[in-house]
C-alpha cells in the first residue's frame, strides 16, 4: 500500500511539474491532459484507499517513508497516515479537484496563463494531500504552508489587477498571522513531548494535559491548553475564523475554479481536519474546546449576515462559506468531530457544486458578476439553474439532501453539548440555518428568476455553457444531493473513524444521539419536531417574498435599517480595524524603530557616531602632534613626572 | 674635612655651571660651562673614588664630545637672537615641572629610601683597593655580551654619523681606488702604427 | 660632618631639575637641548656612581660606562642629524620645523 500512497501524493505533483516547467513545449491540450491524469490516477487509488479502509477493514497505516534529519534526538520524518478520516478526505480533495480540473478547460478557455493555472491546481492538490496523509507536524506544516503558498499564486493568478494583488497580499499576511500561531503551538508540543511524531505526540497527550507553563511568571497555564489555542489560531487563520475570516472574500479575486477548489471545499476545510485530527490533544482541554465553540458559532452567524447584503454573486457564496466553515468548527468544539468532518465533506460537495455554478453565470454573463443586474436566467442555463438549485437546497438543509443530514446532526450535536458557551453556540447556528437560507435563496432568486435586468448585448450572447462545465455540475450536484444518504449512518453515529477520532466519554455528544439514530428515513422525520427545517422554509420563504413578490419592501427594510446596512456593507470594520489599528499601527511602530532604533542608535549613534568620534577624537589629538620638537619633549618630560607620581602614590 | 668642603665647593660649582649651561646667551658658552660642569663632575667622582669613570669622563666627554659640540657650533652660523626669543614664555612651565619633580625626588630621598644607607659614613678604601680592576673584572665576565653590544653601538653611531654628513659634490677629483686596481693595460696604452719618416 | 649618600643624590637631583627647567627654557636650541639631554645623563650617572659606591657594588659603574657609551653615540648622531639639517634648511631653528605636523 504505501507505493500507492506514495503515488497518490506524487502524481498531482509530476503533472504540475510537467505543466509548470514544460507548459510551452506540451501546449494547452498537453497541460490539461497530463494534469487531469495525474489527479485522476489519484481520485482513483484514493478510492482504492478508501475501499480497502472503509470496507475491508484494513488496519491504519502509519510509516515513515524518508527520514529528512534527525537533530538532538527530533526526528523529522517524511511520513504517512492513512486511516479512514484520511481515506475521506483524500477522496473529497481528489474527486473535488479533478471536476475542478475538467471544469477548468472551459472556463480558462481564454486566459493565457492557461498551463500555469492547471500546474497550479495540481500543485494545489499534491500540497493538499501531503497535508492531509501527514503523520508529523512537520509534515503537516509544510502541506499548511504549501497551501498557503498555492492559494496565493492562485489569487493572483491575474496578476495585472491591481485588486488580486492587494487581495492575494491580504491573504498571505492574514494566513501567516494564523500560521504563526501554529508554529508556536508546534514548538509547545515539540517541547512539552520532545516528538514531532503523532503517535508519539497522542500517546503522551493524557501525561501533557497535567503540565504547566508560565506564560508569564506568576500565571501557570495547562501546556495542553495553550497548545490547543495555538494550533486552532492556526486553523482561524487557514479556515477563516473571526477575526482572521477578512482574506476569504478577497480571495474571489481569483479565477473561480479556485474559489471552489481551494476557497470552498478543500484548502479551507485544512483547519477544520487538523483540529479534527488533533483530537486526541483538543479532547484533554475543556478550556480550548469552549473557544473553538464560541469562535466557531459567531463565525457561523454573523459572517452569514454579511451575505444577505452582498451583490457579487462570488462573494455571497464565500459569505456562505465563512458561515459553513463556522458551523464545522463549532462541532469540533462541541467534540463532535465525526459530524464536523462530515459536514467537510458534504459543503465540500455542495459548495463547489455552487462555486461552480456561479463560475458557469459569470461565463455566460460574460463575467458579469452584479447579482442585481441578472434575472431570469433559469430558461437560458437549464443546466446551471438546476444544479445550482440542487446546491442551495442542500446549503439550506433541505430534508433529504445532503447538507441536511450533516447541518441537522451538526446542531443536535451541539444543542447536547454541555460545555461553556454551548447554549449561545446553539442558539447562533440555529438563528444562522434561517439567515443561510435567507442568502441562499436571495441569491438563487435574484440570479434565476425574477425580472431580466441584464443588458441587451448580453442577452443576444447568453446561451448553456459548454459540456466540461456543465459535467462537473452533474458530477457534483449528485453527491451534492444524495451522498449523506449511505453516509451518515456509519460516519456519524457509526464507528467509521474508529480510532482515527478520539472522544473522551464525558464529551461524547455523538454517542448520545446516536441512540435515537435509526435509518436516514426516520432521521428526516425526527427532524420536523425540531425547529431547523421550519426555519430553513422560513428563510426561503422570507427571501421569496422580498426579493421576488415584492421587492419594494426589501428597499424599504433596507432604508429603514440604515445603520445596520452601513454596519454590515462596511463587514462590521473588520477591514478598516486592521487597515487603521494594526497596519497603521505596525507601520508607525515600524517607522517609530526605523526613526529611533536604526537611523538615530544605530545608523547615527553607533555606524556614523562612532566614525565621528574617531575623527573627532583625531581632530583633537592632531593638535598634540604640532611638529614641534620642544612639544614632544615636554610630553616626554612632563610624561615622566606624572609616571613617578604614580608610581609613589600607587607603591 | 677636606673632603666635605671639596664637595661643597665642587657641588657649588658644578651647579653654577649647569645653571650657566641653560642661561647662557651663546652657544658655545654654554659648551664651555658644561666641559666646567663636567670637569667639576669628575673630580666629585674622584671623591667617590671611582677614578677610571672619572678619567673616562674627562677624556671621552671634555676631549672628544664637547670639542664636537664646540665644532658644530661654530660651523653652524647660528642666529643667536631669533633662537632667544620667547626664552621665558615656557619658564612657568618649565617651573611647575621642575618643581614637581623636585618634589617628588625629595619625597624619594628623604622619606622613601628605608634600607639605603643614605646617612652611612664614608669608610676610605685602602690604597690597595683598585676600582678600575674591579671595574674591569665585572666588565669583562659578567657584561662581557653588553660591553660588546656598545662597541657594536659605537661603530654604529660611527657608520651613521659619517653616512648622515658625507655628501657627493659633483666634480671633485677623488682617487678610485676600485677603478685604479682594475685598470688594464689597454686603457693605457694606445699602440699606433706609423710609418717610419725618411728624411 | 661628613658627606652622605643623600648629598649626592640631593647633588643629582637639583642637577637633574636644573637641566630640566634648561630643555623648557632652551626649546628653539637644538643644540643646547643636546647639551641639557648630556646634563640630565650626568646626573643619573651621579646616582649610579653614588650608590655604587655606597652599596659597594661595581654593577653600577659599569652601567655608568654604557650610559656614557650610549650618550656619546647620541650627541655624535644628534650633531651630525644637526649638521644635514643646516645643510638642507639654512636653520636648526625649531621653531621652523614643523614637518611632522598631523
Amino acid at each position: 500500500m504505501e507505493r500507492i500512497y506514495l503515488a497518490i501524493v506524487l502524481c498531482p505533483l509530476f503533472a504540475a511539474l510537467v505543466a509548470g516547467l514544460f507548459g510551452r513545449q506540451i501546449g494547452r491540450a498537453g497541460a490539461h491532459t497530463v494534469t487531469i491524469l495525474g489527479v485522476g490516477a489519484s481520485f482513483g487509488l484514493s478510492l482504492l484507499v478508501l475501499k480497502d479502509q472503509w470496507l475491508e477493514g484494513a488496519a491504519a497505516f502509519n510509516g515513515t517513508v524518508y527520514t529528512w534529519a534527525v537533530v538532538d534526538g527530533v526526528t523529522m520524518n517524511v511520513g504517512f497516515l492513512v486511516d479512514r478520516l484520511t481515506a475521506l478526505m483524500m477522496v473529497v480533495v481528489t474527486s473535488v479537484s479533478l471536476m475542478v480540473h475538467v471544469y477548468t478547460i472551459g472556463y480558462m478557455h481564454d486566459d493565457p496563463g492557461y498551463q500555469r493555472f492547471f500546474s497550479y491546481i495540481s500543485l494545489f492538490t499534491f500540497a493538499m494531500l501531503t497535508l492531509v496523509m501527514a503523520n508529523n507536524f512537520l509534515q503537516l506544516f509544510f502541506g499548511w504552508e504549501a497551501v498557503g503558498l498555492v492559494s496565493y499564486l492562485l489569487i493572483g493568478f491575474w496578476y495585472t489587477r491591481p485588486t488580486a494583488i492587494v487581495a492575494n497580499l491580504k491573504a498571505f499576511l492574514v494566513n501567516r498571522v494564523g500560521d504563526f500561531g501554529f508554529l508556536l503551538g508546534i514548538a509547545l508540543i515539540l517541547m512539552a513531548t520532545g516528538s514531532l511524531d503523532y503517535a508519539t505526540v497522542f500517546a503522551r497527550a493524557p501525561e501533557m494535559s497535567t503540565q504547566t507553563i508560565e506564560l508569564w511568571s506568576g500565571a501557570p497555564w495547562s501546556v495542553m491548553t495553550v497548545a490547543c489555542l495555538l494550533l486552532f489560531v492556526g486553523a482561524m487563520g487557514k479556515s477563516a475564523q473571526m477575526p482572521l475570516h477578512v482574506w476569504l472574500p478577497d480571495s474571489m479575486e481569483g479565477p473561480t475554479p479556485i474559489s471552489a477548489l481551494i476557497h470552498a471545499a478543500t484548502m479551507v476545510t485544512a483547519g477544520v481536519f487538523m483540529v479534527a485530527r488533533m483530537s486526541p490533544l483538543f479532547e484533554y482541554s475543556e478550556t480550548a474546546l469552549s473557544v473553538v465553540l464560541v469562535i466557531g458559532a459567531t463565525t457561523a452567524l454573523f459572517t452569514g449576515f454579511l451575505g444577505v447584503v452582498q451583490n457579487d454573486i462570488k462573494r455571497v457564496v464565500a459569505y456562505s462559506t465563512l458561515s459553513q466553515l463556522g458551523y464545522m468548527t463549532a462541532a469540533l468544539g462541541a467534540s463532535a468531530y465525526a459530524v464536523g468532518v462530515f459536514h467537510l465533506m458534504t459543503h465540500a460537495f455542495f459548495k463547489a457544486l455552487l462555486f461552480l455554478a456561479a463560475g458557469s453565470v459569470i461565463v455566460a454573463m460574460h463575467h458579469e458578476q452584479d447579482i442585481r443586474k441578472m434575472g431570469g436566467l433559469r430558461k437560458y442555463l437549464p443546466i446551471t439553474w438546476l444544479t445550482c438549485l440542487i446546491g442551495t437546497l442542500s446549503l439550506i438543509g433541505f430534508p433529504g439532501f445532503s447538507g441536511f443530514f450533516s447541518k441537522d446532526a451538526l446542531i443536535e450535536a451541539v444543542g447536547h453539548a454541555d460545555r461553556a458557551g454551548a447554549t449561545y453556540a446553539w442558539w447562533c447556528l440555529l438563528i444562522g440555518v434561517f439567515v443561510t437560507a435567507l442568502y441562499s435563496f436571495r441569491m438563487y432568486f435574484l440570479v434565476f428568476h425574477g425580472p431580466e435586468r441584464l443588458d441587451a448585448e448580453t442577452k443576444a450572447h447568453l446561451h448553456e455553457s459548454p459540456w466540461v462545465i456543465t459535467l462537473p455540475l452533474v458530477l457534483l450536484a449528485i453527491p451534492s444531493a444524495i451522498v449523506g444518504w449511505p453516509t451518515i449512518a456509519p460516519v456519524v453515529f457509526g464507528d467509521y473513524f474508529g480510532s482515527a477520532i478520539m472522544v473522551l466519554e464525558r464529551n461524547d455528544v455523538l454517542g448520545e444521539l446516536a441512540g435515537e439514530f435509526h435509518g436516514p428515513w426516520a432521521y428526516i422525520l425526527h427532524a420536523f419536531s425540531a425547529p431547523i427545517p421550519y426555519l430553513a422554509l422560513a428563510g426561503a420563504l422570507t427571501a421569496w417574498y422580498l426579493y421576488l413578490r415584492n421587492p419594494g419592501l426589501a428597499e424599504t427594510v433596507r432604508l429603514r435599517f440604515r445603520w445596520l446596512h452601513t454596519l454590515l456593507m462596511n463587514k462590521y470594520y473588520f477591514d478598516d480595524f486592521n487597515d487603521k489599528v494594526l497596519a497603521r499601527g505596525s507601520r508607525g511602530l515600524g517607522n517609530l524603530f526605523w526613526q529611533l532604533g536604526d537611523v538615530l542608535v544605530i545608523d547615527g549613534g553607533l555606524v556614523n557616531g562612532s566614525a565621528r568620534l574617531v575623527g573627532w577624537a583625531a581632530q583633537v589629538s592632531r593638535q598634540l602632534q604640532s611638529g614641534y620638537l620642544y612639544h614632544y619633549a615636554f610630553a616626554m618630560i612632563i610624561g615622566l613626572a606624572v609616571m613617578v607620581g604614580w608610581l609613589l602614590l600607587g607603591a | 674635612m677636606f673632603t666635605t668642603f671639596l664637595f661643597y665647593a665642587l657641588s657649588t660649582v658644578l651647579l653654577a655651571a649647569a645653571i650657566g649651561v641653560i642661561t647662557a646667551r651663546n652657544p658655545v658658552y654654554a659648551a664651555l660651562f658644561l666641559i666646567l660642569a663636567f670637569v667639576a663632575s669628575a673630580v666629585l667622582w674622584l671623591l667617590l673614588e671611582a677614578e677610571f669613570l672619572a678619567i673616562v669622563l674627562v677624556l671621552v666627554y671634555v676631549g672628544a664630545v664637547m670639542v664636537l659640540f664646540l665644532f658644530v657650533v661654530m660651523m653652524l652660523d647660528i642666529n643667536v637672537t631669533t633662537m632667544r626669543e620667547g626664552f621665558l614664555r615656557y619658564a612657568p612651565v618649565g617651573a611647575i615641572v621642575a618643581g614637581i619633580i623636585v618634589l617628588e625626588l625629595a619625597y624619594v630621598i628623604w622619606f622613601r629610601s628605608d634600607g639605603l644607607p643614605v646617612g652611612a659614613q664614608l669608610v676610605p678604601r685602602d690604597g690597595a683597593y683598585s676600582s678600575t680592576e674591579e671595574l674591569g673584572k665585572v666588565l669583562y665576565t659578567q657584561y662581557l655580551y653588553p660591553f660588546e653590544l656598545a662597541g657594536m653601538l659605537l661603530l654604529l653611531a660611527i657608520v651613521a654619523a659619517i653616512l648622515l654628513t658625507m655628501r657627493h659634490r659633483p666634480g671633485l677629483k677623488v682617487q678610485d681606488v676600485a677603478e685604479q686596481v682594475k685598470v688594464q693595460r689597454g686603457d693605457r696604452v694606445r699602440m699606433v702604427q706609423m710609418k717610419s719618416e725618411s728624411e | 660632618m661628613m658627606v652622605t649618600l643623600s648629598h649626592y643624590l640631593t647633588l643629582s637631583a637639583l642637577l637633574f631639575t636644573i637641566s630640566i627647567a634648561g630643555i623648557f627654557l632652551n626649546r628653539k636650541n637644538v643644540i643646547v637641548l643636546l647639551m641639557c639631554v648630556e646634563l640630565l645623563l650626568l646626573a643619573v650617572n651621579f646616582n649610579f656612581i653614588a650608590f655604587s659606591r655606597y652599596l659597594d657594588d661595581p654593577a653600577g659603574q659599569v652601567f655608568v660606562f654604557f650610559i656614557l657609551t650610549v650618550a656619546a653615540a647620541e650627541s655624535a648622531i644628534g650633531l651630525a642629524i644637526l649638521v644635514v639639517l643646516f645643510r638642507s634648511r639654512r636653520s636648526i631653528n625649531v621653531q621652523e620645523l614643523d614637518v611632522l605636523k598631523g
